[in-house]
């Protein structure tokens, strides 16, 4: 069998259903084997909108997302897409051709050293330098990709490697001995992180991404309901707790709720689960949690006590240490502080201010996106003020049901990811909420959309300003829009329709509901839905970068 | 809670490694990516043909080095890190010095030489050739005393190091 035929006969053997990518010279070969491969493939029309998709995908349904690109600028292009993988945690194969082995290192046409370039990028990486691994390394990457702590997993195919003859056969297991993931928690430190607990007087649980990796949403909303501690999450984990119930706190950090970040740093025991204390979570690091304790559960040891001192680290998977927490755990004695928690929801809600005249507020968008789906769509974002609004005021109760680029803060992230989460949940409404700047970045992939009848709808919160930066800018940098205006810019409408999507423009409140119920009942092409909103909004409550939780700003300061 | 710079110290560590493309540059990395200067780094083939063992002599803090090996862990093809800085070991090193030697000096470097136990490598009307091996003291200490004879040139292997038993 060849080279290139192997990689198809593996990837049936790992089940995959959707391959992502994008042709060229030195993997024709590959691309003639997938000519009858029994999955459906997505042409991506620019190679970083293929691994956004295979992340996206990957992140709705909890499998492995797979993409194949060819050498040299098809490798580059996949570059952004792997690093955003990688700081998430999400798994991926990702196959790159690579010039004959003889030329490698000659500068031949096409050449570059992706593995040297991905190193630091991925989970791990291989340069197939003989037929004889090719099968074994596939098994090994599916496997190194999707456990432990998951990751992008590269592999670089050299032309001649699928062109060779070598017989099948695919390995049952895999033998690594550097590689040992841990998913049972020390029980001796299971006990002592519910010794604390049983304990505390303001405890506080603090649950990210790794939650929804683990798929341990359930097993941690058993824990809530034995122990009755309050629960925020960090941009990467909502909806891993219900953020309609009395014991949310939403989100926290930067543009968190100011309640859970009061709440964080009044606590006196911050249970940290599947998260990893980024400097968007902490602030200025010497002044975070200034009164707690902290138990730290997660499944990489290099996570632990990375950022902040940890009292009782568990290293283990979150599903199984959450669950048999639940199981010896005793209830805290906290009425008092649920009193407390309460009071701040009651007295610092999530707000903005309303006008009915005049330009959208972006806000109000999300709200009404929230009634219109019954808050049972998928939502991805871009990155910048549109991802902040939509993690804000979008209430989610389920686990992958929010889709954005957290490490990384890639623009251009949320549309691919949203075709690749529409594939992996043809079921489900999937919504793009962007901004007019990011949506720009990957906006070529319109056309997979509609070439596979994806109904998308892409939400562009347009105030034609790379509105993030402008806002640093005018907080921060004496209000000098320094090249952050982008209202020179395309009728998204005609652009819509140029591609074959529908475009409509929305520019009072009253259109905001209706295009919403149009757009919805649309279910055979992407929709762009293009909304004129207020220009210079900000996003609050805003803990300045690098300040602590005092600096929190609630609200525009009058100049 | 604040965290607490470290003083930087050097640290002798050990990394066995499948023996495998790519890991030398894995690991190397990981210290160059924090801008750690590694002051030496030896490969060994070890009684396993397909595992090497990595002795890394580097300067840093307490809490870099930490992380710096628990990111050695993860690597796939990392099999074991361990600490050797603070643990007995016998540690080995091999240093080649070429010293001027005039005809005057020739005889107290040779005398240098024996006290040492170098063996003499290479000899030139103007200069001599030592080779030491030692413990990473003893050659500093070889080193210090052909100083003042004018040193040519110098090569240290950077050692390699076992646990005790
Ligand atoms: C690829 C990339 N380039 C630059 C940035 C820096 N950046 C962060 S937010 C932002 C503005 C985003 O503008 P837009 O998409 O219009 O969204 P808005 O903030 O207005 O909602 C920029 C430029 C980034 N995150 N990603």
């Amino acid at each position: 069998m060849k080279g290139a035929d192997i990689i198809v006969e593996s990837l049936k053997q790992e089940k995959v259903e959707h391959m992502f990518g994008y042709p060229g010279g030195v993997v024709i070969p590959i691309f003639h084997a997938l000519y009858n491969a029994p999955f459906r493939f997505i042409l991506s029309r620019h190679e970083q909108g293929a691994v956004h998709a295979a992340d996206g995908y990957a992140r709705a349904s909890g499998r492995p997302g797979v993409v194949i690109a060819t050498s040299g600028p098809g490798a580059t292009n996949c570059v952004t897409g792997i690093a955003t993988a990688h700081m998430d945690s999400v798994p991926l194969i990702v196959f790159t051709g690579q010039v004959k082995r003889e030329q490698i290192g000659n500068d031949a046409f096409q050449e570059v050293d992706i593995t040297g370039i991905t190193r630091p990028i991925t989970k791990h990486n291989y340069l197939v330098q003989d037929i004889k691994d090719l099968a074994r390394i596939i098994k090994e990457a599916f496997y190194i990709a999707t456990t432990g702590r998951p990751g992008p997993v590269l592999i670089d195919v050299p032309v001649d490697i699928s062109n060779a003859e070598y017989k099948f056969s695919y390995p049952e297991t895999v033998h690594l001995r550097g590689y040992k993931p841990v998913y049972e928690g020390h029980p001796g430190q299971i006990k002592k992180a519910c010794q604390l607990i049983e304990n505390s007087k303001r405890p506080v649980i603090y649950a990210g991404g790794g939650v929804v990796i683990s798929n341990a949403s359930k097993e941690l909303r058993e824990f809530v309901k034995k122990t009755q501690i309050p629960v925020t999450t960090t941009l990467l984990g909502l909806g891993v707790y219900p953020e309609t119930d009395r014991l949310s706190l939403e989100m926290l950090g930067m543009h968190g709720t100011y309640y859970a970040n009061h709440a964080v740093n009044e606590s006196d025991l911050l249970i940290a689960v599947g998260a990893r204390f980024d400097d968007r979570v902490t602030g200025k690091i010497a002044e975070f949690i200034p009164s707690a304790e902290v138990i730290h559960i997660d499944i990489d040891p290099a996570s632990v006590s990375k950022n902040v001192p940890v009292n009782i680290p568990i290293v283990g998977d979150c599903k199984q240490v959450l669950a048999e927490m639940t199981q010896i755990i005793k209830a805290p004695e906290i009425d008092e502080w649920l009193a407390v928690v309460d009071g701040l929801k009651r007295e610092h809600p999530l707000t903005y201010e309303k006008n009915d005249k005049g330009r959208i507020k972006p806000q109000f968008v999300v709200e009404e996106i929230y009634k219109q789906t019954k808050g049972d769509a998928i939502i991805c974002t871009e990155v910048g003020q549109n991802q902040m609004w939509a993690a804000q005021f979008y209430k989610y109760t389920q686990p992958r049901t929010f889709i954005s680029s957290g490490g990384l803060g890639t623009m251009g992230y949320g549309f691919p990811a949203a075709i690749g989460a529409q594939l992996a949940r043809p079921e489900k409404r999937v919504i793009d909420i962007a901004g007019d700047g990011s949506i720009q970045m990957n906006i070529q992939e319109l056309i997979v959309a509609v070439q596979h009848r994806l109904p998308v709808i892409i939400a562009i919160l347009n105030n034609g300003f790379l509105g993030m930066v402008r806002q640093w800018q005018q907080l921060f940098y004496e209000k000098r829009y320094s090249h952050t205006c982008i209202d020179f810019a395309p009728d998204f409408v005609k652009l819509a329709e140029a591609y074959g999507a529908v475009g409509m423009r929305i520019d009072t409140y009253e259109e905001v509901a209706p295009a919403l119920q149009k757009a919805l009942e649309i279910t055979d092409r992407p929709i762009i839905l293009d909304f004129r909103i207020s220009r210079e909004e900000n996003v609050y409550p805003m803990v300045p970068a690098g300040q602590s939780f005092k600096e929190i700003i609630m609200r525009e300061l009058l100049a | 809670m604040a965290s607490t710079e470290g003083d930087i110290r050097q640290y002798v560590i050990s990394v066995k490694v499948e023996n495998r493309f790519g890991v030398l540059a894995r690991v190397a990395s990981l210290f160059s990516a924090r801008g750690y200067n590694i002051d030496s780094l030896t490969v060994s083939a070890t009684e396993q043909e397909d595992v090497s063992i990595m002795t890394i002599v580097v300067q840093g803090d307490d809490r870099v080095i930490e992380q710096v090996k628990k990111q050695l862990n993860k690597l796939i093809n990392v099999i074991k890190v361990t600490d050797h800085t603070d643990l007995p070991t016998v540690e080995r090193e091999f240093v080649l010095v070429k010293v001027n030697a005039t005809s005057s000096k020739r005889a107290e470097i040779y005398q240098l030489g024996e006290i040492f136990k170098a063996d003499i490598a290479d000899i030139s009307p103007k200069t001599i050739t030592l080779g030491v091996k030692g413990d990473p003291e003893n050659i500093n200490n070889f080193i210090e005393l052909l100083k003042p004879y004018g040193i040519k040139e110098l090569m240290r292997t950077g050692r390699v190091s076992l646990l005790k038993e």
